[in-house]
Formats: structure tokens, C-alpha cells, sequence
């Protein structure tokens, strides 16, 4: 036991552990330059590039994003001023109808009143012209009768106060009976 | 070298640095020749698995990643996002692909200190972190210069804005610790933190055998201490990460030191 306890102590004086190697310096330095080469010239350039295309994938992602919003946004605004556009299209297009709508009102009424002034006018005429017939008749008649009473005083020669005035009254009654029965 | 196994530990214990330096590998046994060993052979699989991965996983890369893909981007996105441009800035992108694959390295070979088995990272050998500590070094003066050109560099990181009596002392001092100390403090750093992983765990399981050759009656004890062996590797998974992941930084941070306008 204490021939090999000596035995490593005599080895510990063969290394420093602070003193490096050679060989492995040679070996380190070659195999870190490989490590070196290969990653830094195929992964990393590699890798920062596809961290770019991300970006941009991304950015151009929000890109679109935007100018689609942007464009809804347009066609958003675009119907609303048409509908606000139809809106007043259909008021006035209301409107117009109403007026309209009164106005063949006011020309219906007003055909109206003049067809009953019109039937009223001619009513008139028909009993203007009715009377005027009737008044022309009369008077014929009137003549006819005058002449008749004429003929009949003078044939009974006027007896008494009395009897005049029967007589007339009697021309009267019957003039009523002959108007009243031409009627 | 017929003897079992546990007698051969035990006989080791405690454990020493010959412990690190293993025979080896080709030709086979060798114990004066380092150009294969199994440390060696360690750095070259790092190397190999990092490469097949990502020119498998990135073979074809799309815009929706599948999960490889992803495991790969996320890999460099974190070192570039989170170490890069966090210390750098937007100037930091140049120097991702570097810093990544910087990160990469040491985490794979600090990871084969705890793969069962294997047990043994190649940092442990301060060869290797020493490699890493030039080219850092190298690389913050070379940027340096670049940006500032050479003469106003130095001038840039030795002579701080303080006042002219105070300078003799500072110019001193910030050489030293820019141009001395920086690439020593990186190199010894990872390595002492691999070296001690190592070191620990060896002590924990050995020192269970030991206890169990010396006294039958310890076995709870030697169970004991192989259970912290365990405990012990899952902090050293924390020491693996976190070790990768500062040498990283660090190396950003001296480069944004040297690119920096003002102190």
C-alpha cells in the first residue's frame, strides 16, 4: 500500500497539470479549427439566413395583413356611402311620390269639381230652358185663356158686381185646374 | 492487471494527477505519447458529434423548424441573442458564429466529464483551454486594432481617464491585467474548474472503495460516499454549463471591451 502511494507521488512529479501539453496543443488547435470551419461557413450563415427569410416571412405576413385591412376598410367606407346614397335616393324617390301622389290627388279633385260644376251648369241650362219652354207655354196659353175670358165676359155682358167676381174667381180655379193638369 | 477492478481503485487512492494522464490509446499503452489518448480521441468525437448534428439537423432548413431544426437554432439563437448581441450589441451578430461554436466546444467537452464511462473531459488538460484562451485573446487585440487602429487601441485600453499623476500607477496596472492576466485567467479558470470536477469525483469513488478494502464494516459509508458521487455530478453538470457559458461571455465581453468608444 505505501510502496503505491509513493509510487503515484513519484508520478505526480512526471506531469504538471499546469503545463500544456504539446501534442494535445497541436490536437486541439486542428480539431477546433475543423469545428470552426465547418460551422461558421455552412450552419451559422445558413441559420442567419433562414432567421432573415422569418422576418421577412413574418413582416410580409403583417404586410399583407394590413393592406388586405386596409382594403376592407375601403370597401367598408365604399358601402356606406352608397348605402347613405341609397338612403337619400329613397327619401327622395318617397318624396317625389308624394308629391306626386298629391298631385293627381289635386288633379282628380279638381277634375271632379269641374265635372260637378260642369253637371250643375248643365242642370241650370236643362231647367233654364225648361222654364223658358214652360213661361213661352204660358204665355201662349195665357193668351189663349185671356181671350177666352175675354169672349166669355163679354158673352154673359157683365151682369152684376156678383157674378164678375164669380167669374173671375171661376177663370182663376180653372186656370189653376189647366196648369195644375198640364203639369 | 489481473486483479479486480475495485482493488486496483483502491490501490490509486488517493487520487493523484497521473490520474488525468492516461497510457495511450495508440500505440497502445504508451505512457510518453499524447498524439491519441483518450482525451485526444474526446475532442475529435466533440468534435465529429457537433458537425454531424448540425449538418443533419440543418440539412434543410425551413421557416417552420421541425424539432431538430429547432434544437439547432435554438442552440446558436442563445449564444447570438443572449451572449452576442446582449454584451456586443447589433455589432455583436459579426461575432455569433464564433462565439457559438466557442460555447459548443467547451460544453460538449466538459459534458464528457460526467457521461458515464467516459468520465473525463479533455479540459481538464489546460492544453485545450489554452487553445481557446490564445484565440480570445488574439481576437479581442486583433479587433481592437482593427476598429481603433493599433496605436490608438493601446492607448485606448492602457491609458484610462484619470489624472496624469495617477497613471504611472494605472497604465501598469491595466496592462496587466488586459494583456497578462486575461488569458491566463481563461485558460486556468476552465480547467481548474474541469481539473477539481474530475478530481472530486474520483476522491468520492475511490474513496468509497478505499473504505470498503480497508474495513468491511464502512460499507455504509463507502454507499454513502457514492451517492455524493452522484449528487456530486449533477453539480458538476451545473459546473459544465456554467463554465461554457462564462468563458463565452467573457470572451464577448473583452470584445466589446476592445470595440467599446469610451471606457
Amino acid at each position: 500500500m505505501i510502496n503505491l502511494y509513493l509510487a503515484a507521488e513519484e508520478g505526480a512529479t512526471e506531469h504538471n497539470p499546469i503545463i500544456p501539453i504539446w501534442q494535445e496543443i497541436v490536437v486541439g488547435s486542428v480539431a477546433f479549427a475543423v469545428l470552426c470551419f465547418v460551422l461558421i461557413k455552412f450552419v451559422f450563415p445558413q441559420m442567419e439566413k433562414t432567421f432573415r427569410a422569418r422576418v421577412e416571412a413574418i413582416e410580409g405576413g403583417i404586410k399583407r395583413a394590413e393592406a388586405a385591412q386596409a382594403e376592407a376598410n375601403e370597401l367598408l367606407e365604399q358601402y356606406r356611402t352608397q348605402l347613405a346614397e341609397a338612403r337619400t335616393e329613397a327619401a327622395r324617390i318617397r318624396d317625389e311620390a308624394r308629391a306626386d301622389a298629391e298631385g293627381i290627388r289635386q288633379d282628380v279633385l279638381g277634375k271632379a269639381r269641374e265635372e260637378s260644376d260642369r253637371i250643375i251648369a248643365a242642370g241650370n241650362e236643362q231647367l233654364a230652358a225648361q222654364r223658358e219652354s214652360i213661361v213661352r207655354d204660358l204665355r201662349a196659353e195665357v193668351g189663349t185663356l185671356a181671350v177666352d175670358l175675354a169672349s166669355k165676359i163679354v158673352g154673359e155682358a157683365l151682369a152684376d158686381e156678383a157674378r164678375t167676381r164669380g167669374t173671375v174667381e171661376r177663370f182663376i180655379a180653372d186656370l189653376d185646374t189647366t196648369a195644375t193638369g198640364r203639369r | 492487471m489481473v486483479i479486480g477492478q475495485s482493488t486496483v481503485l483502491a490501490a490509486a487512492f488517493p487520487p493523484s494527477v497521473e490520474d488525468f494522464y492516461l497510457p495511450s490509446i495508440l500505440p497502445w499503452g504508451a505512457h510518453d505519447n499524447y498524439w491519441f489518448t483518450k482525451v485526444t480521441l474526446l475532442v475529435w468525437v466533440a468534435v465529429a458529434a457537433i458537425i454531424i448534428f448540425f449538418l443533419w439537423a440543418y440539412r434543410k432548413p425551413q421557416l417552420v423548424p421541425t424539432k431538430k431544426q429547432w434544437m439547432a437554432e435554438s442552440a446558436y439563437g442563445f449564444v447570438r441573442n443572449n451572449i452576442a448581441v446582449d454584451m456586443i450589441g447589433p455589432a455583436g451578430v459579426r461575432f455569433a458564429p464564433y462565439l457559438t461554436t466557442l460555447f459548443l466546444f467547451v460544453l460538449v467537452n466538459n459534458f464528457f466529464g460526467i457521461v458515464p464511462l467516459i468520465q473525463m473531459s479533455p479540459m481538464s488538460h489546460i492544453a485545450f483551454p489554452a487553445v481557446l484562451a490564445v484565440i480570445s485573446y488574439v481576437m479581442f487585440i486583433w479587433v481592437g486594432m482593427r476598429h481603433h487602429g493599433p496605436l490608438k487601441y493601446f492607448k485606448h485600453a492602457l491609458i484610462p481617464p484619470a489624472p496624469w499623476f495617477i497613471l504611472p500607477l494605472l497604465i501598469p496596472i491595466e496592462f496587466f491585467s488586459n494583456f497578462l492576466v486575461r488569458p491566463f485567467s481563461l485558460a486556468v479558470r476552465l480547467f481548474a474548474n474541469m481539473f477539481a470536477g474530475h478530481m472530486l469525483l474520483l476522491v468520492f469513488t475511490l474513496g468509497g472503495f478505499a473504505m470498503l478494502n480497508a474495513n468491511v464494516l464502512l460499507a455504509p459509508v463507502s454507499v454513502l460516499s457514492w451517492v455524493l458521487t452522484i449528487a456530486l455530478t449533477l453539480l458538476e453538470f451545473l459546473v459544465i454549463c456554467l463554465q461554457a457559458y462564462v468563458f463565452t461571455v467573457l470572451t464577448a465581453s473583452y470584445v466589446q471591451g476592445s470595440l467599446a468608444d469610451e471606457h
